[in-house]
């Protein structure tokens, strides 16, 4: 059998196991619309995806993954509760690294149901693990609900939170405004120039394009309440740093960010969510003891992912990408429904590594 | 048995790079009408001489069709992926500096930095209901480094000439485009990030390292490098 074939095979499977599992099986078309990709992730998806077009329908891309479809899918024709699978092939821009796939088999099985979060949770990744079972791997677990809670509870301006909330996923640009908001880096000579001027707009060149000059006007008036604000307080910025250095077993890493949420309550929910997910894990019979916890797992790649998030990683090989990953992604159903947002959480698995891994052992 | 070079066809690089050549004792020159992109070589046995435009070098020292090539390093990176595992830098030539830089309306008076731009794309799309628009022909270099320095809510829009010109009308807010002095930009009301510099260029003598070579091509290679004296 040719490896693609025994890919096909692998993965139909896999999507057999999650319909026994009491999934719907689901068929998305390979050609997604490009806008809506692009208006989720930006720019960065064209370094990803693969795009292509015609005179007629415009830019189309190749699906670089299910979940955009299916949740589209779902709010459509759907009803809650309800879980799906699919398997099928994705497609991968590789722009540096030749050895990556760019075309490779993906199955999925998402959750959409709000009656017990927890649950939701635990079912995926148990379901996921289940399936992985006998591959020597290493699962990976964080939650980003508590970043986000945390930086919600900041003592500082709803301006400064909004942006912060922007750039949880650019953990560089994060860092760059937490050290900027809270006063540890000088103002930059030309933002203290702008700041000091009796009339900003003085010598200024001609206005073209359409940012007017009221919107600039707008963002100065932003700047001058900026300088004013308070900086962030340290024991703010410290415990913010103290979250995202948890690096534990899970049971572990819960204690510490109860002891966290002691000095910002705030967070206090989204731990105890935490130690929901804990106990439902364990009725399931996962080894939460064993279970790694990283606070800050998945803050580079897994845009939109608001919540619970894990991977398995081949520990043998390093060199290759996780066998599987998923999370809870509420924030992309909230900006595909425009504001209604589906409680959702889900896995992939990638057979492909599965056979590799198993070739190898 | 020869060594394919690869130089640009046209213009100040062609020229300059004759020049760069015809000091180190090796004369190209380009043979028949001004029309045929056939050329010479003088000097050197076993080097022939391939113009092409500058913007096709790098595809073809990827393939190795040829062995060397003379383009700029802002080509390179933006064309090939993995451009270090393709090519090997042999020599700078000292001609053809240009920077590649993010630049901005010089009106937009809050606007300074990488930071700056990225709060004003935020609010653009608050306000226009689209990212804010950046024209540019080098995709791969601006996203990545907009990427790198946690730039969100712009898009790259295709401009493959006169970019300086899109913001005045209304097709790009921002640009990201090669300047050598600034001039140009100036003379369309732009301005530089000051830590909007994407990439220095050169022009820059390459060699290909797909490209298969004989015993015989390996000492016309060895020869050449003597005599540009790039040991």
């Amino acid at each position: 059998m040719t490896p693609l074939a025994s890919e096909t095979r692998e993965a139909a499977r896999l999507r057999e196991m999650f319909t026994q599992a009491g999934a719907v099986p689901v068929e998305c078309s390979i050609l997604q619309p490009a806008d809506t990709l692009l208006d989720l992730y930006g720019e960065d998806i064209r370094g990803r995806a693969y795009v292509t077009s015609d005179a007629l329908r415009g830019e189309q891309m190749l699906r670089p993954d299910f979940t955009v479809p299916v949740v589209q899918m779902h709010m459509e024709h759907g009803a809650e509760p309800a879980r799906y699978t699919y398997a099928g092939p994705v497609f991968r821009r590789q722009e540096d690294d030749a050895t990556r796939a760019s075309e490779y088999a993906q199955v999925g099985y998402e959750v959409f149901d709000g009656s017990n979060l927890a649950a939701a949770d635990a079912e995926v990744f148990a379901l996921i693990a289940e399936a992985l079972d006998g591959a020597p791997l290493r699962a990976a677990t964080g939650d980003i609900g508590i970043l986000k809670a945390a930086v919600g509870a900041l003592n500082t301006t709803g301006r400064r939170k909004a942006a912060l909330m922007r750039h949880i996923w650019r953990p560089r640009r994060f860092r760059a405004l937490i050290d900027r908001f809270a006063g540890r880096t000088p103002v930059p000579p030309a933002r203290a120039a702008l700041l000091a001027a009796a009339d900003p707009f003085a010598d200024c060149a001609p206005m073209i394009g359409l940012r007017t000059r009221r919107e600039i006007a707008a963002r100065i008036n932003a700047l001058h309440e900026d300088a004013a604000a308070p900086p962030i307080p340290e024991n703010e910025v410290a415990l913010i740093d103290t979250i995202l250095s948890v690096r534990e077993t899970l049971p572990y890493a819960l204690e510490r960010l109860r002891d966290i949420a002691v000095d910002m309550p705030v967070i206090a929910p989204a731990v105890e969510q935490l130690a929901a997910r804990m106990a439902a894990l364990r009725a399931r019979g996962v080894d939460v003891d064993g279970l790694d916890f990283e606070a800050s797992y998945g803050r580079t790649n897994m845009e939109y992912y608001d919540g619970f998030v894990f991977g398995f990683y081949a520990e043998t090989r390093p060199d290759l990408p996780p066998v599987a990953t998923g999370g809870r992604y509420d924030a992309l159903t909230r900006v595909l429904g425009q504001g209604d947002a589906i409680p959702a959480v889900g896995g992939v698995i990638r057979p492909g590594l599965l056979l590799e891994l198993g070739r190898q052992a | 048995m020869t060594i394919k070079l690869g130089v640009p066809s046209k213009g100040r690089l062609m020229e300059k790079t004759f020049d760069w050549f015809g000091t180190r004792g090796i004369v190209l020159s380009r043979s028949g009408s001004d029309r045929e992109y056939a050329g010479a070589v003088e000097g050197i046995d076993g080097v022939e001489l391939v113009l092409l435009s500058a913007g096709e070098i790098p595809r073809e020292l990827a393939a190795g069709r040829i062995h060397l090539g003379v383009t700029g390093t802002d080509l390179v990176r933006e064309k090939l992926g993995g451009w270090e595992q393709k090519v090997e830098e042999l020599a700078g030539l000292g001609f053809g500096h240009a920077d590649l830089v993010i630049a901005v309306p010089a009106a937009w008076v809050d606007v300074d930095t990488l930071d700056d731009l990225d709060a004003a794309a935020a609010a653009f799309r608050a306000a226009h209901g689209f990212r804010l628009r950046i024209a540019t022909k080098y995709h791969r270099l601006v996203r990545e480094f907009l990427r790198d320095h946690g730039v969100a809510d712009y898009q790259l829009v295709d401009s493959q000439g006169a970019t300086e010109g899109t913001v005045k009308n209304e097709t790009a807010e921002a640009v990201a485009d090669i300047t050598s002095t600034g001039d140009t930009l100036r003379a369309n009301h732009l301005k530089v990030l000051s830590d909007g510099l994407v990439l220095q260029s050169e022009a820059t003598l390459f060699r290909a390292r797909g490209a298969g070579v004989t015993d015989g091509e390996r000492e016309v290679l060895a020869g050449l490098s003597r005599q540009l004296a790039l040991d």
